[in-house]
């Protein structure tokens, strides 16, 4: 397996739906002998966790409650 | 799950009877329905519109279209996924209300060959995001995403960030399934890469103990 093969299998391995055991066998043979692809899977996989872990858009309590009943005012005024 | 559970009804999903009590007009049960899902749309909104203000808009209109449009919802999609696609048109015509009735689409900005080979393949530190404040790193995080071209950007957020399935995203942002997976691992490897320069093994943490090395000499 090659660096371009390994890199098209990569969401496969991070999301970890690689189903057959013999490219499951390839993709680990290469990792043993390439660090650059290890260091690759490794970080692009610390990427998504840190995304994951970390909210960068919330909105603060009392502006989500002000939003929360203003959805609501509107969605009973349709009714009837 | 095995399909004589789900016709029994035993594996449904909770939102379908929450959206029938809707249906049937009990408006609690749609307050519940919103609760679960506001900050979600919230965030989705800001992925996509980059702008508080239109965020907050998208979050209420997308509800409040939700609830007119619900007798066209099909039982057959999720109800989160059918909502996500609400928000992204709603945020669509935010950004062209914005631009004064230019066309936007989640295709724009997409013509970049970054992201296709990764360049920089030094290891990141152990727990890189550690060497960072909570507000350091927000801050970090939100410059990386926001330089990534929409259509990626909001692959991303959909399913890595907010949890959907390669399908759900497709169905919520009209692409297929194929595109969605050449967005995502693009989007992936652009993060990583723009990442790279603040969480590489030599940190500040790391400097300062060279630093505090070289002293000793
Ligand atoms: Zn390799």
């Amino acid at each position: 397996m090659t660096c371009t093969e390994f890199l098209a299998m990569l969401d496969d391995m991070i999301d970890d739906s690689i189903v057959a055991a013999e490219t499951r066998a390839e993709v680990e043979q290469h990792l043993r002998k390439c660090g650059h692809c290890e260091v690759v899977l490794n970080t692009t996989r610390k990427t998504i966790e840190i995304y994951r872990s970390h909210q960068i858009y919330e909105l603060p309590y009392e502006v989500n409650e002000r939003l929360h009943a203003a959805i609501m005012t509107r969605c009973k005024a349709k009714r009837c | 799950m095995s399909t004589i559970q789900s016709i029994a009804g035993e594996n449904e999903h909770p939102d379908v009877a929450l959206v029938e009590r809707v249906r049937a007009g009990d408006v609690s049960a749609y307050d519940t329905l919103v609760r679960k899902y506001e900050r979600q749309i919230f965030r989705i909104a800001q992925h996509i519109t980059q702008n508080r203000e239109d965020a907050e808009d998208v979050m209420q209109d997308a509800f409040l279209k939700a609830y007119e449009k619900l007798d066209q919802f099909q039982g057959n999609a999720k109800f989160y996924t059918w909502l996500v696609r609400i928000a992204v048109n709603e945020s669509l015509m935010r950004l062209r209300k914005r631009r004064s009735g230019k066309m936007v689409s989640i295709d724009e900005d997409l013509e970049t060959e970054e992201g296709t080979v990764p360049r920089d393949l030094a290891d990141w530190a152990p727990d890189p995001e550690q060497n960072y404040s909570t507000s350091e790193l927000a801050d970090i995080l939100r410059r990386t995403i926001q330089g990534l071209p929409r259509g990626f950007r909001v692959v991303f957020a959909l399913r890595d960030v907010e949890g959907l399935s390669t399908e759900e995203t497709a169905e919520a942002l009209g692409l297929s399934v194929p595109a969605v997976k050449s967005r995502l691992l693009r989007a992936r490897l652009q993060l990583r890469e723009r990442l790279s320069r603040y969480f590489h093994r030599r940190t500040r943490a790391a400097q300062r103990k060279l630093e505090l090395k070289r002293d000793v000499h």
